[in-house]
């Protein structure tokens, strides 16, 4: 049988962050020369400026999705530890 | 011959060589004679090792000499290794944690170990490791072409085979140091060689447009470059035609580099899942430094750098373009310093392509149809041997074979390795694809893939085939039928092989579904894609 916890795929919303880079691949919204900075044309530090928002995709989603467990301990393991929890309590 | 620049790059290339041999010693677990630990260093290398060994890996030599070189000759559409570099973290963040967790809990050395346990088809497996070696080797050769641009510009351009002779004693050198330490090795001298790197690219990104005018000059001299050239494709920004090909490529090359492999082979040595979800973040440092790379293809044209003239094949090379603008612009010690970074940087991913290879080769061919009872021990051995036989046979490739053929085999390896994209990937999610639809895919999307490369002509016209990846979507041929008849938008080959792929593998797996035809065994269980490094009951490294 299937529990809750061992089923094989796990969601948080907070996954579709990963998607946002993708618009670095949608070219008509950066090819374009101005307003350029330092020099650099749109085009060229637009997709510089992607670096970082590619960083605080993953850097969100790894925060907020850090204190859940990855796994929840199997079955005899957990019943251990929430006699464990009762104990201190 | 540049003494100067010869002195520091024997210097630091010995250093390296040390380091190399050292390695093995180096939190040495148990024995050297397991895959766990000469092919994965002992699966224990935390956020630190993991980022520079990632990224020793994937932002290779040839890279690094390569994109300059291509933005110096095509312009924008070269910058699309930026774009490509940075959605790969936010696309491979989730799969790369289900596969480091169900390979750490049933010991899975290769993609290929993967996709035999969860299909139990030795026939998928089989293909996705010759896929993984015969994308693997014109890679590795693809390092010996950037270590020789530097060879030859420290004035080491010699003809014929003396000529290469000194690559030669380059690569023998770490080829005995690899099989004596394994993963270790590479490991320890991608802290040297990413160091290199970064000291070099930031001090060529701040002094040589300080030294050149400003980026705005630099700008100007590359668009009056490439408004001069007869060639409609170049610019300093997309065209109509190519801006499809510039995302498809980016997306395509982000969703194959995993697959590759040697990258896979820097995850699986990771120790938990924290370390890589961290350097998920860490790793683009990498990109944006490969995005101001790139950008010295511009400052190269602005500085006035001509190509040097191979003399062993008597063309100029382009890939001579970013060493000869460091040895035209910077004073001799700092050129040398950075030709040791280029150096160097060719030994780091060709030693961990060769080790990844060998685990294929060992793991996936050698225990799967020839020694079904090989110990660990005997696996060990035999991947060392293997990545020797790798290491040469990419030697060979680069001695008696022209350069251009590596280069053309690597960008039909990018196109082979995505189509094992269903298998190995979508495979980590769900089992729904059928063995039969897999192959069935897999070899609609290798066999269309290659016919399509095989028709494009160079941008030059001087070659007639594998001259591109960039397909025009009016030569899309379907059985004779022209969907897009006339038009010269560009698409990536790699992207419509994984369409066709992805197509047929549907195809077949809804009939076979139908007709209830027997779909192998997993041996994979749900709780396996989450194991962790604190979970109980872990399976032992190494053990025998």
């Amino acid at each position: 049988m299937t529990q809750p916890g061992h089923s094989g795929l796990r969601w948080s919303s907070w996954n579709l962050l990963l998607l946002l880079p993708l618009g670095l691949l949608i070219t008509p919204i950066f090819n374009r020369t101005g307003p350029a900075l330092f020099g650099l044309p749109f085009y060229y530090w637009f997709q510089l400026a992607g670096v970082a928002v590619g960083v605080l995709a993953t850097s969100v989603v790894f925060a907020k999705t850090k204190d859940k467990p990855t796994a929840p301990p199997p079955g005899p393991d957990r019943d251990v530890d929430t006699l464990d929890e009762g104990a201190g309590a | 011959m540049r003494w100067t620049e010869l002195v520091i790059f024997v210097v630091l290339f010995g250093v390296v060589t040390v380091m190399g041999f050292v390695a093995a010693k180096w939190k040495a677990g148990g024995s050297l004679d397991h895959l766990d630990e000469w092919g994965l260093g002992g699966r224990k290398f935390g956020s630190w090792i993991t980022w520079f060994l990632i990224g020793g890996d994937v932002y290779t030599a040839y890279t690094f000499v390569a994109v300059p070189a291509l933005m110096f000759s095509a312009g924008a559409a070269g910058f699309f290794a930026l774009p490509y570099t940075v959605i790969l973290y936010p696309l491979a963040f989730m799969p790369l944690l289900r596969i480091w967790s169900v390979s750490r809990a049933k010991g899975y050395v290769t993609p290929a170990d993967f996709v035999r346990g969860r299909y139990g088809s030795s026939v998928l497996a089989l293909l996705v490791a010759i896929t993984g070696i015969v994308a693997t080797m014109p890679y590795i050769a693809l390092q010996l072409v950037g270590l020789e641009a530097v060879l030859r510009t420290l004035g080491l351009n010699g003809s014929g085979l003396v000529g290469h002779l000194p690559l030669l004693i380059a690569f023998v050198i770490l080829a005995v140091y690899t099989y004596q330490s394994g993963l270790r090795a590479p490991a320890l001298i991608a802290f040297v060689k990413d160091i290199l790197v970064y000291v070099v690219i930031i001090v060529a990104v701040v002094y040589l447009p300080i030294k050149l005018g400003g980026w705005g000059e630099i700008f100007q001299a590359a668009d009056e470059k490439f408004k001069a050239t007869p060639a409609p494709g170049d610019g300093i920004l997309l065209n109509a035609n190519n801006q499809l090909q510039y995302a498809t490529l980016a997306l395509g090359s982000a969703l194959a580099l995993f697959l590759y492999p040697h990258s896979l082979t820097g995850v699986l040595a990771s120790r938990g899942r924290n370390v890589i979800k961290r350097n998920m973040s860490a790793l683009p440092a990498y990109s944006l430094l490969l995005g101001l790379l790139a950008l010295l293809g511009f400052v190269a044209i602005a500085a006035g750098t001509k190509p040097l003239i191979n003399q062993a094949t008597g063309n100029p090379d382009t890939n001579t373009i970013i060493p000869n603008l460091f040895a035209g612009q910077f004073p001799a010690w700092f050129a040398g310093v950075a030709f040791a970074a280029i150096g160097i940087g060719a030994l780091v991913p060709a030693a961990i392509m060769s080790i990844a290879a060998a685990n294929l080769w060992t793991r996936n061919i050698y225990k799967e149809y020839f020694r079904r009872d090989a110990t660990p021990k005997q696996e060990a051995k035999q991947a060392k041997l293997a990545s020797l036989v790798v290491k040469f046979g990419a030697v060979a490739f680069v001695l008696f074979i022209d350069p251009q053929f590596s280069i053309d085999l690597q960008l039909i390896g990018g196109v082979m390795i995505l189509q094992t994209l269903p298998a190995v990937a979508i495979a980590l999610y769900t089992r729904w694809f059928h063995i039969w639809g897999l192959v069935g895919g897999w070899i609609a999307g290798m066999g269309w893939g290659m016919i399509m490369l095989y028709n494009i002509p160079s941008a030059d016209g001087k070659r007639k085939h594998f001259g591109a990846s960039a397909l025009k979507l009016g030569e899309l041929n379907l059985f004779g039928w022209h969907p897009f008849g006339g038009s010269t938008v560009q698409i990536y080959v790699g992207f419509v092989a994984l369409v066709t792929n992805l197509v047929v593998a549907v195809l077949i797996t809804v009939v076979a579904r139908r007709f209830k035809v027997f779909n192998g065994i997993d041996q994979t269980e749900p709780a396996d894609y989450h194991v962790d490094e604190d979970s109980a009951k872990l399976r032992p490294v190494g053990a025998h």
